[in-house]
């Protein structure tokens, strides 16, 4: 710890000192001192936006696994989204202002639970949208602070590498690998997806960390001995977790929006599987005649990637004080 | 720096082969090309399979049929291009002819306005940080980037194009509508020019007494279903804009730059008047070429008024010559929408790139165009301004925060000049990357909005050649997106070069 904190005294303005932002932010906690951690957790906190979109997001996570139950576990919603039945009252929702009703989304043009479809269709979305969001998050900050600090013939592999990534146009790709993975199950997509989502973060990582490495402070942590490991991970990558946490967020809503785009252009989540993406796909067309089943499945996207983008800029606001109120 | 950038494009090129190579085998491998005929019940089935196999070279081994490709390819470098049949033996490369211009003209003037507003935007916010203003475009670029494009489309063919043709039918536009939309534009603009109570009170009238009086006027004389921008609109509009854009980048202290600017909009309300009947009935060349005539004398007038600020005033005086061109054709299109509508009674249909048979001058085709182009290209854009308008906030941010912004505000330069000149120079840096990044992925995008929107596209192209296994329309799609990714990544790496110095080669 004491070793970051000369670090940051020699790089100077650049990175202020955590400490004496918080002194102008709030003077009464001026004579105590907090860790690292803890300014950020107060700072997190103190963001509206970003504890709105926690809460919707716990909230929708728990509907949804809570609900249907995850696999052997049952849930305490007695219907499941495979049963057909009767279609009641053409299948409309019979959700009002204080209670659920038998079909509080309504029914699908087979009679089936149309809510209980819905949180399926949200538990694979969201598993699918972290396990992409997560893994593309680590490839991507690993090659591109490799590349960026290291230069020479490793960056030329690992640019190439990334390059290939690029000009394969994104959508493309991950249609090819979800055609191929598809019958293979949720988790093999979700692989796929991160396999083909690092390469923007990668350069963005890439670019900050070659202007990074040119400051004062690498070479004076260079100068004392510091290993280049050392270097990326302690003095380097800490500078860059706004571009991270920033891109991380995006990864995580534009993976559910990927998985969606794709489960609607058929190369995703296969039959039987839901998402909530082939929800839409299916009943695109019932917009006239049944709107719910239109409705519904977008409204949760919707509020999904919304939660996860306030979230994180809120987690950004928290790590980079240099953006506060009074900056 | 040629060499630089020879070795740039060789590398690209290697890439890019790689990368074809690559997606050949994954598409070949992707699944089974004859499970429909296997599962048909013709009576020929047999015989179908066989000339299935034929046509695609089924039976050849993946390397047979990869080099098969490739060397076809290779003829386009020698003017015969070959880019093979697909499974039903249509030329993929005749094909391709239709389907590319449709798209890249719907993700070429999508990324330009998502560039423009994205930025604009972004701007904005990053000095009006944790203003009301902020706050609302923060949420509504989470929204839009939160969108499911597909889902949004629906709502778009319902709310903006089946519901428009049904007001442009008989459009009205009651006092209370007017008060309504007067109010809503008062309430934006006041939150974006901020300032004093006072100030915001002003702003907010002017706008709202305007626009109320605008639509109800607009309603009144008929102007929705027969505009016209005329002379006067045009050649005031581009005074406005001659002297905002030399207010807002160099200052109207100075005259040099400020006279080349209204020189030149001087010059174009003259060629607005001597070039209208060459633009009764033009062709996309002729437009083209009178555009750059029009950066010439913009460059020309710059340079002859410019004396010791000549490099800004030429580049102001081109820009205030493209932005009156861009008002002159948007003069004789908005002429032609009275007749257009005779043609086509509901402008914006949801299916397709243009009206089959649709049949008028060069200024109604150009509507039809349009017509087909707006709710695709709008959603695009919105898409891509949430991307861009974040990442340009988040970089102005960072850059003001620097010191030196911090010296150019302390040695009293006007905040304008702090702005333009020292922070917004570079946050363009990421800007760039992020934007060069975008096109490719803008292109794939694409392929969602031209299902929704039932357009033949390359978007439709690659999903039916990847549905049928067939390799070579997915390939003629890579061709054409993988280049384009390749030019937009050398675009990004100079630029980078060119922003940055500190960054060494």
């Amino acid at each position: 710890m004491s070793e970051e904190r000369r670090d940051s005294a020699m790089q100077g303005s650049p990175e202020p000192l955590p400490h004496a932002g918080v002194e102008i932010d709030e003077p009464k906690f001026a004579d105590k001192s907090y860790s690292q951690g803890q300014l950020v957790r107060r700072r997190f906190f103190r963001h509206k936006g970003a504890l709105a979109g926690l809460a919707v997001l716990i909230l929708i996570t728990l509907l949804a696994f809570t609900s249907i139950g995850i696999g052997p576990l049952p849930g305490w919603w007695d219907k499941d989204f495979t049963t057909t039945g009767s279609v009641i009252n053409g299948g409309r929702p019979t959700m009002g202002w204080f209670y659920l009703g038998e079909h509080p989304f309504g029914q699908d043009t087979t009679g089936r639970d149309y809510f209980a479809m819905v949180m399926r269709g949200t538990q694979i979305s969201l598993v699918i949208a972290f396990t992409v969001g997560i893994l593309s998050t680590i490839i991507g900050t690993l090659i591109g602070a490799i590349a960026g600090y290291y230069r020479g013939w490793t960056e030329s592999l690992l640019m190439r590498v990334t390059d290939l990534f690029i000009i394969i146009p994104l959508l493309v790709f991950a249609a090819v690998l979800g055609q191929i993975a598809g019958g293979a199950g949720i988790f093999a997509l979700a692989v796929a997806l991160a396999f083909v989502t690092w390469t923007g973060l990668a350069r963005l990582v890439r670019g900050e960390v070659l202007s990074l490495r040119e400051r004062e402070f690498v070479s004076a942590a260079q100068a004392i001995g510091t290993g280049s490991w050392r270097i990326i991970m302690r003095h380097i990558l800490p500078n860059t977790i706004g571009v991270i946490i920033v891109a991380t967020t995006f990864a995580i809503a534009s993976a559910i929006l990927l998985e969606t785009s794709l489960s609607f252009l058929g190369f995703g989540v296969q039959p039987p599987d839901i998402s909530l993406g082939s929800l839409i796909s299916d009943y695109q067309t019932a917009f006239t005649s049944r709107p719910w089943l239109f409705w519904f499945p977008g409204l949760f996207i919707l509020a999904i990637a919304l939660s996860v983008n306030f979230i994180g800029d809120g987690l950004r606001d928290a790590f980079d004080p240099r953006q506060g109120k009074d900056g | 720096m040629t060499r630089y950038i020879l070795r740039r494009l060789a590398i690209s090129f290697g890439v890019l082969f790689v990368g074809s190579f690559l997606l050949y085998i994954m598409v070949i491998n992707s699944g089974d090309p004859l499970e429909d005929l296997r599962q048909s019940t013709a009576s020929n089935r047999d015989v179908l399979i066989q000339g299935r196999i034929d046509t695609m070279g089924l039976d050849l081994p993946w390397y047979q049929r990869y080099w098969d490709w490739l060397t076809g390819v290779a003829g386009c470098f020698t003017g015969n291009c070959d880019l093979g049949t697909d499974q039903t033996g249509t030329d993929v490369l005749s094909m391709l002819e239709q389907a590319a211009t449709a798209t890249l003209r719907l993700v070429t003037i999508a990324t330009f306005a998502a560039i423009i507003i994205g930025i604009i935007v972004g701007i904005l916010t990053a000095i009006r940080q944790y203003s009301g203003f902020d706050y609302a475009v923060t949420f509504l670029t989470f929204l839009f980037f939160s969108l499911p494009v597909f889902w949004a489309a629906v709502l778009l063919k319902e709310y903006g194009a089946i519901r428009f043709n049904d007001w442009i039918a008989d459009p009205q536009i009651s006092v209370l509508q007017a008060f309504i939309v007067g109010a809503v534009l008062a309430f934006i603009l006041q939150a974006v020019m901020g300032g004093s109570m006072r100030r915001r009170l002003f702003t907010a009238g002017a706008t709202g007494a305007f626009s109320v009086i605008a639509l109800l006027y607009f309603t009144y004389v008929g102007w929705w279903r027969s505009p016209a921008l005329g002379p006067v609109i045009v050649i005031l509009v581009s005074l406005a804009f001659a002297v905002g854009l030399v207010a807002l980048f160099a200052g109207l202290g100075k005259r040099r730059v400020l006279y080349a600017t209204l020189t030149t909009v001087g010059v174009g309300s003259v060629l607005y008047f001597a070039l209208a009947p060459l633009l009764e009935e033009p062709n996309w060349w002729l437009l083209l070429g009178l555009l750059v005539s029009a950066v010439v004398v913009g460059l020309v007038v710059g340079y002859f008024w410019g004396g010791y600020s000549r490099g800004q005033a030429m580049a102001m005086s081109a820009i205030t010559a493209v932005f009156m061109a861009g008002m002159t054709f948007a003069d004789h299109l908005v002429y032609a929408w009275h007749g257009f509508l005779e043609l086509k009674p509901r402008p914006i249909s949801t299916i397709g790139a243009s009206t089959p048979n649709f049949q008028g001058d060069f200024w109604e085709t150009t509507l039809d165009w349009g017509t087909q182009l707006i709710l695709p290209t709008i959603l695009l854009t919105l898409i891509s301004v949430a991307t861009y308008s974040r990442y340009t906030r988040s970089s102005m941010l960072e850059t003001m925060n620097q010191d030196y912004v911090r010296t150019a505000r302390s040695k009293g330069l006007s905040e304008r000049t702090v702005i333009t000149k020292h922070a917004f120079r570079n946050a363009l840096i990421p800007i760039t990357t992020i934007i060069a990044l975008d096109f490719a992925a803008l292109i794939g995008g694409a392929v969602i909005t031209e299902t929704v929107f039932g357009w033949n596209g390359m978007g439709a192209m690659f999903r039916e050649g990847l549905d049928h296994v067939d390799p070579n329309p997915v390939m003629a799609f890579f061709l054409v997106t993988g280049t384009a990714a390749v030019v937009m990544n050398l675009v990004a790496d100079l630029a980078y070069a060119s922003l940055d110095p500190r960054i060494r080669r």
